[in-house]
């Protein structure tokens, strides 16, 4: 059966990858909550990945929030139901569009980057120099990383938010017609906490997954150059297909019941 | 002997997968002495060296340094035991994320908690006795020759004082007389320190110079081991065909005949 044989090479290769990550994880963590911690490097980290993204988060979802009030006010005409415009961006964007759009374009800036640095700190044995110098390089290399994830991507969402509401409201009320005033009433009337700190989770869990992603697939790389450049690939695509499977996981642990 | 060695390797066996790199490794480094291993590429020169820092865990054996046995060490003996070595790397292996002089006190910063302006004037005077002027301190990295990291690579590594050091391959890649400055600086260095040094290497000239004891490994196994003075007499055939460097010999050499 030379069918079969290929298709269970590749899941079990999968279960292995997927105890590995869960072994990698299970580490950070453990290394999270015992001394030392290097609050300089989460700083710097938080800088790294937080403070350089913003303009990356502010555009995408800047120009979402747009063309969602756009295509949404297109659609609800066809029902005279255009005064859900409003209601609709700001649902839209709090609960979906502004952590999963964030979160994959953190995931492809910051991702690649921590891969391609870890990975190159491995191929030129600056892993095993920093155990030589009495340091563990999970507490500092990837605990300050996974920790400025965690931190930023939150705030990163809830900055992408807002401007995404206000490009909302900037076609809303200079393209289509709508009273600025009633606008942000509408916006604000139907808004659920809820709403909101969904998607902060949300945010929270793909900056974990991000960091996490991009220091296992960097602190196994092997092979040179090559090797780099597989473990950052590796990292952008496998942290985009679990923050769109983890996406749907919080989704329904929050909004079904 | 084997009391008073600072680093003790029996029977040590290591493989990846089919391949049996190591096949029962005996290897004693006396209190300050300096031992070269040589040997051929892919003979598991640099394996060895990893199973004696941890970054590898041997298959069996037995691997001890200072009389505590690595292979079952707890974190906390084997964070003694790196806390008192310093390891220079092949490639130098200096952190691009930070300037020479923060690479150099690193050890000092990050292992024993100096304050960093007093690690600072240490690392400079480290890098003063590898032979680099200050003003180089707050470069970064990348932007140094070969020659010049390797010898931030060695202040690094003697700047915590260290009771062991090891040298990963210390003249490879740099030209014949850099590698003469750096022989003389380990050499230099590891007398001051009264350190033990075990140092893998394939240059000769190299283990002449910067060892007392040489330990030849081939297909898994320490094939001869003795002083460095005895090399050129010893009658092993194997080791008369490397320190000549010999197609023609008893060594199996893994490629097709020429």
């Amino acid at each position: 059966m030379p069918i079969f044989a290929p298709v269970g090479h590749m899941f079990l290769t999968f279960l292995a990858l997927v105890g590995r990550v869960t072994v990698f994880a299970g580490r950070t963590i453990g290394h999270m909550v015992t001394p030392p911690i290097y609050f300089r490097l989460i700083f710097k980290q938080m800088r790294e990945i937080g403070y350089f993204s913003l303009p990356v988060v502010a555009m995408t979802t800047l120009f979402a929030g747009m063309v969602l009030a756009l295509q949404s006010y297109s659609g609800f005409s066809r029902f005279s139901a255009e005064s859900a415009v409003a209601t609709v961006v700001v649902i839209s964007m709090t609960r979906e569009l502004g952590p999963v759009l964030a979160g994959l374009m953190v995931a492809g800036r910051v991702g690649a980057a921590i891969a391609a640095e870890i990975g190159t700190m491995r191929v030129t044995e600056q892993i095993d120099a920093l155990v030589t110098l009495s340091t563990n390089p999970f507490k500092y290399l990837v605990v300050p990383r996974v920790i400025a994830g965690l931190i930023t991507l939150p705030v990163l969402v809830l900055i992408g938010d807002i401007i995404g509401v206000m490009g909302g409201y900037l076609v809303g009320v200079n393209k289509l017609g709508f009273n600025d005033g009633s606008y942000i009433r509408n916006t604000f009337q139907y808004l659920e906490q809820l709403d909101v700190v969904s998607g902060l989770v949300k945010a929270a869990v793909f900056g974990f997954i991000i960091t996490l992603m991009g220091c296992y697939h960097g602190y196994h790389s092997r092979g040179g150059a090559q090797g780099v450049g597989q473990a950052t690939t590796n990292a952008v695509v496998s942290s985009s297909i679990l923050i769109l499977i983890s996406n749907y996981i919080v989704t329904e642990l929050f909004f079904t019941r | 002997m084997s009391n008073t060695a600072k680093i003790s390797l029996r029977n040590v066996h290591k493989g990846f997968g089919p391949k049996k790199v190591l096949q029962g490794v005996d290897l004693d480094v006396a209190k300050g002495e300096s031992v070269a291993i040589i040997g051929g590429s892919g003979t598991g020169k640099s394996v060895t060296l990893k199973c004696v820092l941890g970054l590898l865990t041997p298959d069996q054996g037995s691997i001890k340094v200072d009389g505590v046995e690595m292979t079952t060490a707890s974190q906390a003996e084997r964070d003694a035991m790196l806390a008192k070595t310093g390891m220079l790397f092949q490639g130098a292996a200096l952190f691009d994320s930070l300037t020479v002089w923060e690479n150099v006190a690193f050890g000092l910063i990050e292992g024993q908690g100096m304050k960093p302006a007093k690690a600072r004037d240490l690392a400079i005077a480290r890098l003063e006795d590898v032979g680099l002027a200050a003003d180089i301190a707050k470069m970064s990295p990348a932007s140094l020759s070969g020659g010049m990291q390797k010898r931030v690579g060695l202040a690094r590594a003697i700047a915590t004082e260290p009771e062991i050091l090891f040298f990963d391959e210390p003249t490879t890649g740099i030209d014949p007389i850099m590698g003469d400055v750096i022989n003389d600086l380990i050499v230099k260095c590891t007398r001051e320190l009264g350190a033990s040094a075990m140092t893998i290497t394939h240059d000769m000239a190299s283990a002449r110079k910067i060892a007392d004891r040489v330990a030849m490994l081939y297909q898994g196994k320490i094939i001869w081991d003795g002083p460095v003075a005895d090399i050129d007499d010893a009658d092993n055939p194997y080791l008369q065909q490397f320190v000549a460097g010999d197609i023609e010999g008893p060594l199996e050499l893994d490629l097709k005949h020429l």
